[in-house]
């Protein structure tokens, strides 16, 4: 697992982590190409997943409305089988702006949106995020007006959260496609917005 | 049978301001302040239990709350109305 080219001595938690994988496949409860296969499905998510959903929304109303009231089950409808995850999806309008945190660890999205930036799991993101919003949202390089409510998450238990940001203008008539290309991973965690053409 | 829900969404509940050791997912910063039920999220097998290898049964009702966060930071800089959502569950809550 750790190929960098160089040894070191283990950390702890590499220590525990090789252990604890060995011992389940020597046990019988895993086998190794389980494993395998877990970690190459980890890595096909992608943020992709996620524009996928945006898009969906931005082209269809009713989508978007069962998106909001049930974020799992409208996953479904575009292929995305996400059972595991209680996925509320939360709407930028002009008047709120939303941003997702975990400030007791790193809960996240990841069917949806892959493995987390580091930045997410930092300790600075996390206590100050919920604290001051603005600044930290100011250190992204996006600038909320101050008449503009934010809200902040707290993905603090079950569930998870998504940022459904704004359509860019400009886009009108845009196929599903081309409109998903907008979308990035920092837009569906609220740290960003999607641009339009010229922006 | 999980435990029934005592608040619906709208209700005022106040944050119990209580520091049990072990593995709570009640954020230490939201204890003691005061919000309002936005949603009730379904229940859920108590992690306090889980953690201690028990079954977490009955399942607890978990809400999000809404708190402004001039509420729960004081000299909050940013727009009034600006909030912080968080997910509690109802044995950490009281009505206000």
């Amino acid at each position: 697992m750790n190929d960098q080219g160089k040894y070191r001595p283990l950390s702890y938690f590499q220590l525990m982590e090789i252990s604890l994988r060995e011992l389940l496949v020597e046990k019988g409860i895993l086998t190794n190409q389980q494993l395998d296969a877990e970690v190459e499905d980890m890595r096909r998510r992608t943020p992709e997943r996620g524009a996928k959903v945006v898009a969906r929304a931005w082209v269809d109303k009713e989508f978007k409305k069962r998106l909001l009231e049930n974020g799992t089950k409208a996953c479904e409808e575009v292929g995305l089988d996400i059972p595991a995850l209680k996925l509320v999806v939360v709407e930028n309008t002009p008047q709120v702006h939303n941003a997702i945190v975990c400030t007791l660890c790193s809960c996240y999205p990841r069917m949806l949106l892959g493995i987390p930036p580091d930045w997410y799991k930092s300790r600075n993101y996390r206590s100050r995020m919920v604290r001051e919003p603005r600044a930290v949202l100011a250190e992204f390089g996006l600038k909320i007006p101050d008449e503009v409510q934010i809200r902040v998450h707290d993905s603090s238990a079950d569930m998870r959260y998504m940022v459904l940001p704004m359509r860019p203008a400009g886009t009108e008539g845009w196929s599903e496609e081309r409109l998903a290309a907008l979308v990035n991973r920092d837009s569906m965690i609220g740290v960003a917005v999607p641009k339009g053409p010229g922006e | 049978m999980p435990e029934k829900n005592r608040f619906k969404p709208g209700d005022r509940v106040k944050v119990l301001k209580a520091y049990p050791p072990g593995h709570i997912r009640t954020p230490f910063y939201i204890r003691g302040c005061t919000g309002e039920i936005e949603r009730i999220c379904g229940t859920f097998p108590n992690p306090e239990e889980l953690a201690l290898m028990r079954t977490g049964l009955p399942a607890q009702p978990l809400y999000r709350v809404r708190f402004l966060q001039r509420d729960v930071w004081p000299g909050y800089s940013g727009n009034p109305s600006d909030v912080v959502e968080v997910e509690i569950f109802q044995h950490w809550l009281d009505p206000a």
